[in-house]
């Protein structure tokens, strides 16, 4: 569904380059619940905007759902990224000026759905996220909880064979945090694939597989000793040392 | 999708009611002042004769004498007697007329009715085709009652509808200066703008309502009006001008294709060596054919502040939409994260230029329509100047329809800079930052 091969992403200016993504390499099958772990500034998010087609890549290759991606215009890369994937973001990145349902309906209009066609799946999504009666309601009338269901419910509304997330219940309280999880581990079952950044190791835990990032790059972690060092540093900030 | 780009728009607009204000109010005023002057400059520059102009020609020649030439300096802007009725006599173009304004005192036979005088073209019979003087009643008179002096008379609608109530008044005798004329046609509302066929008698004049044969004119020595130079021994004494060497008459001549126009020139020349010759002309021929649309360049018709202030306008114009590229650039660049967003979810960089052009073009519409406001206010202002086209200042449907198209045109120029810019954000930079 999803493979990177010897993937770089470089940030250049005038005096210095920046390695964001260095020799990456990984493979998600269709239907895998990945979840990318890794501490803060390791590439994480990098590597889901480039999945996501949201951004462009310096070196290697990506090919999504089997198709190479690097040489394609910015016309296809939005068609792909509006027909194949569904995003989730830790701020939901709702519109505030458009209510639930126009809000879930932004990816539909830019697919040329027909309207009667949108509002089935608008609202099939909704009652999917128990949110079909906050239809007219405009986000800053929700919760962060609600957001971030009405969130899944737009990413969801495209029937996309790919969700990314991103710390996409880091905004939320632990109960709330809890539901979205359990949205998102049902969403699996019923066989959507998911590639999920986050720094929480719980909920890596509750992903299928875990993928984990240090200094841009995909570590085995029994052997490296940056992953051991990074435990060793949050076990410290864990007991206040 | 444009349904779609039209509802964010109105959104967008709503969203941030002073933000948007602002935008149209610069447009309206921009648009406003452009189009007020626009209208004037349009209504005086017109063509006064559209689909005929260009085969209407005003010939001039040089008869004076040697005092004070100058190779090369304008010939006289108006014939005398003699040049005019040999060139009218010539009939070498399609068509051609003699004329000169007058006054003619007009007494009506109807009871309660005091004289009165009313403005006068003494012209020739081929007057009315030529410039296509619309006849509500009857007809123009004809070259044999031009020849025979004939007592006859076109009169305009508006002195028909004053002494006949706007009924047929062919075949009516009109008394003017003690003399029965019968009324042979009647003419339509007919006011060319700029009153291009005798600029002597005010640009933007009103047209004449009494049409009399020059050669009746001269024989009742009717009292004619406009300027008239004259050189040498030549006096302006009314008996004798047929003989004077002073220019007082118009002529026009219609020539309906260039190689006619060009054998006319050449023939005006030969006319000057052979008057030359005959020792009436002392200066070597000078001659000129300028058309209608050239004869108004020359005599500068199109007064000089206007248009400075069409300039001045469009200069207010440009600052307008300077400031409406950087309320735009503010506008769109604070909907990154919403940009940002779309582009997440599948808007390429192209639609989403789309829809913020159509918010520019939203914007133009309604700057457009506020513009078309000051510009109607403004229009109004001018009609009530003391100036002698002030009365013509209308927003006729082309300058409507130009209005709106500036508008909208104006907008979206403005809109180009700031709907690339904010396309042109990365949109992973904006989700993250959220």
């Amino acid at each position: 569904m999803l493979k990177m091969t010897h993937l770089s992403k470089v940030y250049r200016t005038e005096v210095v380059e920046t390695y964001a993504l260095r020799d990456f390499n990984i493979d998600v099958k269709e239907g895998e619940f990945v979840a990318v772990t890794g501490p803060s500034g390791s590439g994480k998010t990098t590597f889901l905007t480039i999945a996501g087609l949201l951004e462009t890549f310096t070196g290697g290759e990506y090919h999504l759902d089997g198709v190479e991606v690097s040489h394609l215009n910015d016309n296809a890369r939005s068609k792909i990224r509006n027909e194949k994937i569904g995003f989730i973001f830790q701020a939901f990145n709702l519109i505030p000026d458009l209510n639930v349902f126009d809000n879930v309906e932004v990816p539909l209009r830019y697919r040329g759905m027909k309207a009667a066609e949108r509002k089935k799946r608008i609202m099939e999504s909704l009652e999917r996220v128990g949110l079909a009666s906050r239809a007219k309601h405009y986000p800053a009338e929700l919760s962060g909880g609600q957001q971030q269901r009405v969130a899944i419910a737009r990413a969801l509304a495209g029937s996309p064979r790919l969700l990314l997330a991103d710390e996409p219940t880091g905004n939320l309280d632990t109960q709330m945090a809890r539901s979205v999880m359990e949205l998102l581990e049902e969403i699996h079952r019923e066989g959507a694939t998911i590639v999920m950044v986050t720094h929480d190791p719980e909920l890596a835990a509750r992903a299928q597989r875990n993928v984990h990032v240090i200094d841009g790059q995909v570590v085995d972690l029994a052997e490296d000793p940056r992953f051991h060092a990074h435990v060793a540093q949050v076990a410290d900030a864990t007991h206040g040392r | 999708m444009f349904g779609y780009y039209l509802d964010l728009a109105l959104r967008s607009l709503r969203r941030n009611k002073m933000l948007t204000a602002l935008m149209v109010v610069a447009i309206a005023l921009g648009i406003g002042a452009s189009m007020t002057t626009l209208t004037v400059l349009h209504v005086l520059s017109g063509d006064p004769l559209p689909g005929k102009s260009a085969t209407l020609f005003y010939p001039q020649l040089d008869p004076r004498d040697s005092d004070g030439y100058v190779p090369g300096k304008m010939p006289m802007e108006q014939v005398t007697w003699i040049d005019g009725m040999n060139l009218l006599k010539s009939k070498r173009g399609d068509r051609q007329a003699l004329m000169s304004g007058g006054d003619v005192p007009i007494q009506p036979d109807q009871s309660g009715m005091d004289p009165f005088f009313a403005d006068a073209r003494f012209t020739s019979a081929d007057f009315f085709p030529m410039f296509n003087a619309p006849f509500l009643y009857g007809r123009p008179w004809s070259e044999a009652e031009d020849n025979s002096k004939a007592r006859v008379v076109v009169i305009g609608r508006e002195l028909n509808a004053k002494l006949y109530g706007d009924k047929d008044s062919t075949g009516q005798v009109l008394r003017m200066q003690d003399t029965a004329f019968r009324i042979v046609g009647v003419l339509d509302d007919w006011r060319p703008n700029p009153h291009f066929y005798d600029l002597n008698m005010g640009n933007y004049s009103d047209s004449e309502q009494v049409f009399v044969p020059l050669s009746t004119s001269r024989d009742l020595r009717f009292e004619h009006n406009g300027s008239m130079n004259c050189w040498g021994k030549g006096g302006s004494d009314d008996d004798h001008l047929e003989t004077s060497t002073c220019v007082w008459l118009q002529f026009w001549v219609q020539l309906n294709s260039p190689a006619k126009a060009a054998a006319y020139e050449e023939y005006l020349t030969h006319y000057s060596q052979e008057q030359k010759a005959l020792g009436r002309f002392q200066r070597p021929p000078n001659v000129r054919l300028p058309s209608l649309m050239q004869w108004m360049d020359i005599n500068k018709v199109v007064p000089g502040d206007v248009r400075l202030q069409a300039f001045l306008a469009f200069g207010f114009l440009l600052v307008c939409l300077v400031n409406t590229v950087g309320l735009m650039l503010a506008k769109f660049m604070r909907r990154s994260a919403e940009l940002g967003v779309r582009r997440a979810l599948g808007a390429s960089r192209r639609a989403l230029f789309a829809q913020l052009l159509v918010e520019s073009g939203v914007i133009g519409l309604s700057g457009g329509l506020g513009g078309l406001l000051l510009a109607l206010l403004g229009l109004w202002l001018v009609r009530h100047q003391p100036s002698d086209y002030a009365q013509l200042a209308h927003l006729d449907a082309s300058m409507l329809l130009i209005t709106f198209l500036l508008a909208v045109g104006a907008t979206l120029l403005a809109g180009l800079l700031p709907a690339w810019r904010a396309c042109q954000i990365t949109p992973a930079l904006q989700l993250k930052s959220n």
